[in-house]
């Protein structure tokens, strides 16, 4: 133990650690725009500068190492002349338009120059004025709003490992893009959105389809279905403060309804589906030498990832659409054809914890005779913003049960929004299918935490499986390395590009740390062990279905309707 | 062709690489050696006598060529003299190019050395002067007006009423012991090197001096980094030396980015085996295994150099495996930069090495504790790597002995900007600023008077006329606002605007600043957009331009300066602010002129200027009409003509041409 | 076709080479081709395995990288200390509206582009123009104009 002064106070503490750690621990917030928990500081906002006494300059508290003696201080008429220029200099070019900027709740440039008081532009510049990239389906790019923080590349080449930008140019010319400044859909960009998370300002933000929705909402002419995803009851149940006690996924359909919508249908169904043909599917792999592992395809940014970085692998994924692809081809086909209404006529709309499903929506080798299968796809944040839009008062939602025909689902397909969740749901019903028993325990508790690398080993039958599950695409590039150079060997195995799985996702609410994710994973295994149907296979809407539309998981019908043949995008 | 690598004495001499001997240059360069009988010595001698030109026989014409020496035209006038050298049936001479011996404005210098008579120096030596110089010399007819000088050589016969080389106003003042071989050695050749003592230092180092001896040493000697911080180089050595890592790293950083500055390119045009030597017992010293020397590639010449020298070394086993017999191994490779004034800092030098962003991170970690690939590594400058064979082998004591209490041994100049002698000068800690400009410069040029000498480039400060007797060293330059930095010195006469130097460093700054921390990147913007409303110039913002706005912004401008200087990441922004500073504090007189009176009294500032015709004085001869590129000037042919102030682009052509003095500048009086 | 020849032996060069090697590759493709094409941004990302935006953000930091073919006469202008007190601000403007060209730009005819360098260390001798790695000393109006002419001279013939 050293001993340091803050702010005249003796504190005690251990040597190694950065002043910034130190402060933290002591309940000082200093603010910070670079700094990212977990990373090597790069030092580059400034921000977190304090006073060390006989140090020359101020020192940056993100990276200096606490050293005995020390005496610091944080909050010295120095300091604070510091910050505010830096805050100063940085609003001197910021465009001047909150009022219109889709962040401004959430902007953390905005709540500094409230926290430390700015009311005047000491320095008056020329804003920002770049071009606005809104090539891409997912993330929209304003790098007139980007101050430069540096964490949006960070994320995008340390976590992800797909760098799809980078900082160019140099000095005051700086800014971060992809390869000769193009847009970013023409980059490596996967859509994960990881990178708007991050984002302090408004510089990065999701391809919003609000008024898209809101138009279809309002045209008589068109019936307006909607899908929500597992991750979505359970984050939007945490955002509003819902009662434990309720089951979030009623009032978020009670929700729904209020809006508008005319059917709400839960993407837990299909999630369902997908376990049926998926584990179908790893059972034809392992019975008929088909290549192994094979490897989940529901996450879209995973999907890209593997098309465009290791595109050898592609025949690797399951052939199976994603859970949201699929219930998008049922209801423009099966229920459409059930409810006699012409497939133009349905706008479907799906609330989705992620930016990806945007791009996925667009595929070309996903669209059913040249149309789309899903219409709009909303991230969680935009649909929280379509409850404030439409005046609802949340108390007062009464719960309502989803749509029948495409409604039920089991809490395996909840789980989906877990990493682990859908391995787990995917060997239940393998495990049915090989020895026509239950498993004994669903639950496979060595997948249920935030590691982003587990795996396990099981007998089912004949079959030793095992299985690999990860999240984050540096973490799946690792793993594909290893099984590339033959030291692994796995038949299954899941990928999430987001941290956590889903309910990490790139259009989850802001502000979302390990504690808030893990959080949702604990609310997802809570509907788990509440739920009487655990298993896929047990669902009555897919035992129907398959009953009187697709016949059975692989078929004719499914292939047609529940599989991909992939091409290049 | 090296002769030395070839050289054998007799069949006890056995050095090969492979069979490296420990006492091989010592017995090269004529000392002791393993087999110590008088034939074999006295065969040693002669031939270096033979590589020294000093056989008596030989006939030598020495050319400076370097970077000054070839923009001057060195290029040509070695064409022409090899054309009469042929023409004259004296292809026998030998013809050699040296680096700059520092006297750079009296470029090309070419010396002729005649069979058994001293080397002669002559300047200026354009092509179209080479043949009626080559026939009076070769005729014994010394021109007074083109020799400099002759080189002393107890060897050699002097000349009749001809000076000492080195008596000369330029030279008497300096102290050239990094210098000492430049302009005067080949620098191709490292046998010229050799027989001039080099490489003994580190034969020294190698045979009897463990690691923590020559830390010691160095430490001692009171060597400080030349490359700008002037850190004591002998504890960023031990630094280094104290971790213990597998693998270490050496860098030279030959990255001289600051405008105004080439001591640097100048030493390893003219003597890059010096650079090479001082960076192998650096490395040596600290246990490195390997090397890099980052160079500027806007430095071609002083690359192919260099690379010839690395070459060379290898030839003689001087670097890579079993150096000299000592079981010590260093590679050296060379690392091209590639335009980045910001790779001249430590740490974003070694990402640009890595092949990254040339972005600096904070430190700690230092470079010695975790720096190139994260190894510990150790970083000097070229100046500082240069000077560390003179103390080896001379011994701290004799460093010490030169220089003042905290600022030891000499320190190298680039003097240029209005001044009659520019050049390179090497001159003793201690040396008054004013000798340096009125001895060795000669005073500043065109008969003007002194306004400021700028020292130590962006990052540096301005010294006025009232401290023109600051003594040049480490403490007293920051006791007047200004630093040592690393050795650009540019003198200003009274025709230059102080806030227009102020602004020509916030332009660069701008430029180079790498962009990664807030302060430097915004910051400086502001501070140029500030000093460009001073100026005049067109203004980001119109409705900033009245008096109250600018007097406003002179107080922002010392906030943004502070809080710059108190917060940026790395030196170049923590610096970047002083030559704003520093002219504020000297010529706050000049900044209040442009500020309330709108004027620009030297007429540097040319938004505050106007161009007039005098009508009394202009014949109407239509030159500066035809001369105007923006037609901004009428008037009939033999009648007074006028400018159009609208679309006057102030570029001054009018008055440059103007043959009747009819046009005047007028500044402040709107 | 010509250009992938080029880039071929280069790229032989650098066989197995490491994310350090990037600076140096990227030298000698312009200095085969004078400037970095899309397509040698794509070889290059292929051949280290750096991402194409990684690889453009290097290059772009740096000054001496091109994206644009260079005129036949790359003309930089020197606005070192030296130079600038000794007047390469109006030499600068000079040459613009000489060339009809802004510093990073080509002419039309492709013969000449104009860059600014910081300071080209040959302070001496200002102000300093390098023309296809020549220097020219000592520089002023007339100086220019009779260096442009003589090339546009040559150029014809």
């Amino acid at each position: 133990m050293i001993s340091v002064k803050i702010n005249h106070k003796t504190v005690k503490t251990t040597p190694e650690k950065t002043i910034l750690e130190v402060l933290r621990k002591e309940g000082i917030d200093i603010p910070t725009l670079c700094h990212m928990q977990g990373f090597p500081p790069t030092g580059s906002c400034r921000m977190c500068v304090v006073e060390v006494k006989d140090f020359p300059g101020l020192v940056p508290s993100c990276s200096y190492p606490v050293r005995a003696g020390m005496e610091i201080q944080t909050h010295s008429n120095r300091v604070l002349e510091a910050r505010r220029t830096i805050l100063e200099l940085l609003l001197a070019t910021h465009p001047d338009d909150c009022l219109y900027c889709g962040k401004k709740e959430d902007c953390y440039l905005l709540e500094l120059s409230s926290r430390m008081n700015v009311d005047r532009r000491p320095y008056r510049a020329v804003k920002k004025e770049m071009k606005r990239d809104i090539a891409s389906n997912s993330i929209i790019r304003d790098n007139a709003k980007c101050i430069l923080c540096g964490k949006c590349v960070r994320i995008c080449e340390e976590v992800q490992q797909v760098g799809a930008i980078d900082f160019v140019n140099r000095g005051a010319d700086t800014c971060v893009a992809s390869a000769f400044e193009d847009s970013i859909n023409l980059s490596t960009c996967i859509g994960c959105g990881q990178c708007i998370m991050v984002c302090p300002t408004g510089a990065l933000q999701e391809k919003s389809y609000l008024n898209e929705v809101m138009e279809a909402l309002n045209n008589p002419a068109k019936t307006v279905v909607v899908q929500n995803a597992p991750a979505v009851s359970v984050t939007i149940a945490q955002e509003l403060d819902l009662d434990s006690q309720v089951e979030p996924q009623a009032v978020l359909t009670g929700i729904l309804k209020k809006m508008g919508f005319d059917y709400v249908f839960e993407t837990g169904f299909s999630a369902d589906l997908t376990i049926m043909e998926e584990s179908s599917e790893l059972i034809e792999r392992l019975q008929q030498g088909g290549k192994l592992p094979m490897f989940t395809s529901c996450s879209p940014g995973w999907v890209d990832y593997v098309e465009k970085f290791h595109p050898e692998l592609r025949d690797y994924l399951s052939s199976c659409k994603s859970p949201q692809q699929m219930l998008g081809s049922l209801v423009k086909t099966f229920w459409a054809e059930s409810q006699k209404i012409n497939h133009d006529d349905i706008f479907h709309v799906a609330i989705m914890p992620c930016t990806a499903k945007k791009s996925e929506a667009e595929r070309s080798d996903l669209l059913t005779g040249g149309n789309k299968d899903i219409d709009a796809v909303l991230t969680t944040r935009e649909f929280l913003k379509l409850i404030k839009l439409h005046g609802i008062e949340v108390e007062k939602i009464e719960s309502s049960p989803a749509d029948t025909l495409l409604g039920k689902h089991s809490s395996a397909g909840k789980l989906f929004a877990a990493s682990g969740g859908v391995m787990e749901a995917a060997l239940r019903t393998a495990h049915y299918l090989i020895t026509g028993k239950n498993m004994e325990e669903p639950e496979i508790s060595t997948l249920r935490n935030l590691r982003e690398h587990k795996e396990t080993e099981l007998k089912v039958g004949n079959y030793d499986l095992k299985v690999a599950v990860v999240y984050g695409l540096g973490a799946a590039n690792k793993l594909l390395e290893e099984i590339k150079r033959g030291e692994e060997k796995y038949d299954f195995v899941e990928v999430m590009t987001c941290p956590g799985g889903c309910v990490g996702g790139g259009g989850q609410p802001f502000g979302a740390d390990q504690e808030k994710i893990r959080e949702r994973m604990e609310a997802l295994y809570k509907i788990d062990s509440r739920q009487k149907v655990r298993f896929s296979h047990e669902n009555e809407s897919i035992k129907n279905i398959y009953a009187e539309f697709l016949g059975k998981p692989l078929g004719k019908k499914s292939h047609e309707l529940l599989h991909v043949r992939r091409t290049n995008q | 062709m090296s002769l030395l690598s070839q050289f054998r004495c007799c069949d006890k001499c056995s050095h090969t690489l492979k069979n490296p001997c420990r006492d091989r240059i010592f017995c090269m360069a004529g000392k002791t050696s393993c087999h110590d009988d008088s034939s074999c010595r006295q065969l040693r001698q002669e031939n270096l006598k033979v590589i020294r030109n000093e056989t008596g026989e030989d006939k030598v014409i020495y050319i400076g060529y370097g970077t000054c020496g070839l923009g001057a035209g060195a290029e040509e006038t070695r064409q022409q003299i090899e054309k009469w050298l042929a023409h004259n049936n004296q292809e026998d001479y030998k013809l050699i190019k040296v680096g700059c011996v520092g006297l750079c404005s009296s470029e090309p210098l070419v010396d002729i050395q005649l069979p058994g008579k001293e080397r002669l120096s002559f300047a200026n030596v354009q092509a179209e002067e080479v043949a009626g110089l080559l026939d009076n010399v070769f005729s014994g007819v010394i021109s007074k007006a083109k020799v400099l000088g002759s080189f002393p050589n107890e060897n050699l016969e002097p000349w009749e009423k001809v000076d000492n080389f080195f008596t000369q106003a330029f030279f008497a003042g300096q102290k050239r012991l990094v210098l000492e071989n430049c302009g005067i050695v080949d620098p191709m050749s490292v046998d010229s090197y050799i027989a001039r003592g080099g490489y003994q230092a580190l034969s020294k180092v190698l045979n009897s001096s463990t690691q923590e001896e020559l830390c010691d040493e160095i430490d001692a000697s009171g060597l400080r980094g030349r490359g700008g911080g002037g850190f004591p180089t002998g504890r960023k050595w031990k630094f280094a030396y104290a971790e213990s890592s597998r693998q270490k790293y050496i860098i030279c950083n030959a990255d001289e980015g600051d405008p105004g500055a080439f001591m640097d390119r100048a030493i390893i045009e003219g003597d890059p085996h010096r650079v090479l030597e001082g960076l192998l017992i650096a490395a040596y010293a600290i246990g490195a295994s390997d090397g890099y020397i980052y160079i500027r590639s806007e430095y071609p010449l002083a690359i192919h150099r260099l690379e010839k020298a690395i070459k060379e070394a290898r030839v003689h086993g001087l670097l890579g495996s079993n150096i000299l017999n000592s079981q010590i191994n260093i590679e050296i490779k060379l690392k091209k930069g590639a335009g980045a004034f910001v790779c001249g800092e430590e740490t974003a030098l070694m990402h640009s090495i890595e092949g990254k962003r040339g972005m600096p991170r904070p430190r700690p970690p230092y470079p010695a504790v975790r720096g190139l690939f994260n190894q510990p590594t150790l970083i000097n400058n070229v100046e500082t790597l240069a000077t560390v064979p003179w103390i080896v082998a001379r011994g701290a004591e004799s460093f010490r002995k030169l220089g003042t209490e905290n600022s030891k041994g000499t320190k190298i100049f680039a003097l240029s900007g209005d001044i009659n002698r520019a050049g390179l000068v090497e001159v003793e800690m201690g040396t008054s600023m004013r000798s340096i400009v009125e001895t060795i410069g000669g005073g500043v040029s065109c008969g003007r008077k002194y306004k400021a000498a700028q020292i130590g480039g962006p990052s540096g400060g301005c010294i006025p006329a009232k401290f023109i007797d600051t003594s040049i060293d480490y403490e007293s330059l920051k006791k007047v606002g200004a630093m040592m930095g690393s050795g650009g010195l540019v003198i200003m006469d009274d025709k230059k605007c102080m806030v227009d130097i102020a602004k020509y460093f916030m332009e660069f700054i701008r430029r180079e600043s790498c962009g990664k921390c807030i302060p430097c990147r915004e910051g400086t913007r502001r501070v140029l957009q500030i000093l460009k409303m001073i100026t005049g110039e067109e203004n980001e913002d119109e409705s900033l331009n009245n008096p109250l706005e600018r007097m406003q912004a002179i107080v922002s401008l010392r906030k943004l300066a502070r809080v710059i200087k108190d917060t940026s990441l790395c030196g170049l922004g923590q610096t970047a602010a002083n030559p704003v500073i520093s002219t504020l504090e000297y010529f706050r007189d000049e900044y209040e002129e442009h500020i309330f009176e709108r004027k620009c009294s030297t007429g540097v500032c040319s938004a505050l200027v106007e161009y007039h015709i005098d009508a009394d004085k202009c014949t109407g001869c239509t030159l500066c009409a035809r001369e105007c590129p923006a037609g901004a000037i009428k008037g009939a042919r033999k009648a007074p003509h006028y400018i159009v102030n609208s679309q006057c682009i102030k570029c001054g052509v009018c008055l440059e041409v103007c043959r009747f003095e009819a046009v005047n500048l007028r500044t402040g009086e709107k | 076709m010509i250009e992938k020849e080029k880039f071929a032996v280069v790229k032989n060069k650098y066989k197995n080479a490491g994310p350090d090697a990037l600076i140096p590759l990227l030298q000698d493709i312009q200095g085969e081709l004078g400037y970095l094409s899309r397509e040698a941004i794509t070889e290059v990302s292929k051949g280290l395995k750096l991402s194409e935006s990684k690889i453009y953000g290097v290059a772009s930091f740096y000054n001496q990288f091109k994206f644009n073919p260079p005129g036949k006469y790359h003309i930089q202008i020197c606005r070192g200390t030296a130079c600038h007190i000794k007047g390469s601000k109006t030499i600068l403007e000079h040459l613009e509206r000489e060339l009809k060209i802004a510093p990073d730009q080509t002419t039309k005819d492709g013969l000449f582009s104009l860059e600014v360098v910081s300071c080209v260390g040959a302070c001496s001798l200002a102000p300093v123009i390098v023309v296809n790695n020549k220097f020219h000393a000592d520089v002023d109006k007339k100086k220019i104009k009779k260096i442009i002419k003589k090339i546009r001279k040559e150029e014809l013939e």
